[in-house]
């Protein structure tokens, strides 16, 4: 076990370190960074000045290998926006991130897949009907409309909550809620569709035929067989969750690390997107090596082959 | 007795098929009928140039001026000529980001098939990284660098989703040169291109045609998003996503600034996500 995780994390790793190869090569090969800052009309020497200062005069393997090192320490360089230190960005906003995507995250699966067994078990019911019609609607309403609609209903109609912003909790509301419904209508519609697929299996049949009460079925024999594709989707809509993240933290002007993303492509501020993207890439990984190892706890075939 | 008497043979069944449509698949195809003309026809039926500007007539609500049915914008300038100008720009985007995507993927997914090995390993082994990334997060960090230009914003609509048709086409095409058809051609001597486009296309032509109805709404959604954070269409080019966004500082005291693009939007990827899921289910069981 302990040799899988460590296989897995070496691969990770990998992925990490040619994502930051590739995203630096890309920057340094898409324009003279001398000339994006300091404009057309800088003198030579003022463009060389710079290229000396941000080390741009050497050689781009040893511009990647300083850019590694100084990564390691933590050391992203400084905004071109405002100056300030891309690590201080990008901490001061990861947690605000993680407060409003893991919380709708929770949300959405509490309410999703619920949602969605009981219109697996009970189909062609108002509660089936009504996961499905969700599921149709939410693949077809833009995520910034949802918010949009709710600061309408919540901040300018009812003036129950606070449109845009992220000073208190009570700004976190409704960014959560757009975030964790959305999510709740494609969960509830796949673990429907999944657990109907197991249970027109032959040993759910068997069982029935055996006299094992309808609520033992479900939970000892299908459930732990929908697992498996649950987790899958899971870890997909994790990871679709920080592209989600750009929209809602915009909608709602919550200071995440979507939001300063968005500003910082607005701005071309390349330092900060160069980072955000590695940062977006650790979750990425992250998300995809927790897949790989819940698979193998929830499922004794591929934890007996490792 | 009637089951008999009411099941037609399979000429008579295909010609009468369009009055046996579900009353709701036939409003979704009549509203993207109507989506189309208007796309076409977008310049000759706005009764505006949709960036004339009318400061005395600004915020004009629907239905309270004559002449501007829609009302007006921030600007004063008529909100139905900037709604069919940015629906003939949405959609426009979406058919040649989808068609883009459509044919790159499925001609990786054929070359995948074809080649196997290495081939086979690298274009599956891209597919996979882009499936796993969000491409929201990959269109910004591009748009970041490049710039926002309108032809890479297309060509980034059409590297959307490519990876869908590859994985698909690769498995139909894999499918196909196991059945016999395709194994006689090759038999007579049949070059293997003609094979692939005369003989297997038209074959697995059906699930690529409903997975393209299933992609054209996320990509109008993933258009319409990047228009709302304001890196894809530009001023003075007006697409549905920036319509709303310009519409959401005056939400307030004009909501069908949003409203109005809004629904034609939700209308417009509700009608074709439906069609396509009756599609696959009607057709094509291996997509389900």
């Amino acid at each position: 076990m302990t040799g899988f995780i460590l296989s897995k994390a070496v691969r990770a790793f990998a992925v990490l370190f040619s994502t930051a190869l590739f995203v630096f090569v890309v920057l340094r090969f898409s324009g003279d960074p001398a000339e994006r800052m300091l404009g057309e009309f800088a003198t030579p020497e003022a463009q060389a000045a710079f290229r000396t200062l941000w080390g741009l005069d050497k050689s781009i393997p040893e511009q990647f290998l300083i850019y590694l090192q100084h990564a390691i320490q933590g050391d992203f360089g400084k905004s071109f926006a405002d100056g300030r230190d891309v690590f201080d960005i990008i901490t001061q906003s990861i947690p605000k991130t993680l407060t409003v995507s893991v919380s709708a995250f929770i949300i959405a699966i509490l309410l999703g897949i619920p949602a969605g067994i009981v219109a697996a078990i009970r189909r062609d019911s108002a509660i089936d009907r009504l996961v499905m019609a969700t599921a149709v609607l939410g693949h077809s309403i833009p995520m910034f409309l949802v918010g949009l609609i709710f600061i309408f209903i919540f901040a300018v109609w009812l003036r129950v909550l606070p449109s845009s912003g992220s000073s208190t909790w009570r700004h976190a509301i409704l960014p959560i809620a757009t975030f964790a419904l959305y999510n709740a209508a494609s969960i509830s519609r796949f673990a429907r569709a999944t657990l109907i697929e197991v249970l027109e299996q032959p040993y759910i049949a068997a069982a029935r035929g055996d006299g094992i009460p309808p609520s033992e079925i479900i939970l000892r024999h299908a459930l732990p067989n929908a697992a498996i594709p649950l987790v899958t989707m899971l870890g997909i809509l994790a990871t679709s969750l920080l592209g989600g993240t750009v929209l809602v933290e915009t909608v709602f002007a919550w200071t995440g690390i979507g939001a300063q993303f968005v500003r910082a492509v607005g701005q071309g501020d390349l330092n900060v997107v160069q980072a955000m993207i590695l940062v977006f890439t650790v979750f990425v990984v992250m998300i995809n090596l927790t897949v790989e190892i819940l698979y193998a706890f929830l499922n004794p075939k591929i934890r007996s082959q490792q | 007795m009637m089951a008999q008497s009411a099941s037609p043979t399979r000429s008579k069944r295909s010609f009468t098929s369009i009055f046996r449509l579900p009353v709701g698949i036939l409003l979704c195809a009549t509203w993207i009928a109507v989506i189309l003309i208007v796309a076409i026809f977008a310049h000759w039926l706005a009764p505006f140039d949709y960036t004339q500007q009318a400061p005395l007539t600004r915020f004009a609500p629907p239905l309270k001026l004559s002449n501007h049915l829609l009302g007006t914008d921030f600007l004063g300038r008529d909100l139905l000529s900037n709604l069919l100008a940015a629906t003939q720009t949405t959609l426009m985007v979406a058919l040649i980001g989808g068609t883009i995507s459509a044919i790159v993927g499925t001609s990786l997914g054929f070359l995948s098939a074809h080649f196997g090995g290495w081939v086979d390993n690298l274009v599956m082994g891209i597919a996979d990284a882009m499936a796993s990334v969000p491409f929201m997060i990959i269109a910004l960090g591009v748009l970041a660098v490049f710039g926002s230009s309108p032809l890479l914003f297309v060509l980034l609509m059409g590297v959307f989703n490519w990876w869908r048709y590859a994985r698909l086409a690769r498995g139909l095409v894999l499918g196909a040169n196991a059945d016999g058809y395709a194994e006689a051609a090759r038999i007579v001597g049949v070059p293997s291109l003609r094979i692939y486009l005369r003989h297997i296309l038209p074959n697995i032509a059906g699930p690529l045609v409903v997975q393209f109805t299933l992609n054209f709404p996320e990509i109008v959604l993933m258009e319409s998003g990047l228009s709302f954070l304001g890196v894809g269409i530009k001023p003075p080019a007006i697409s549905l996503g920036l319509m709303i966004s310009y519409g959401t500082s005056y939400f307030a005291i004009a909501w069908w600034l949003v409203a109005l693009p809004g629904l034609v939007l939700v209308l417009t990827t509700l009608s074709i996500s439906l069609l396509g899921d009756y599609l696959r289910d009607r057709l094509d069981a291996r997509l389900r």
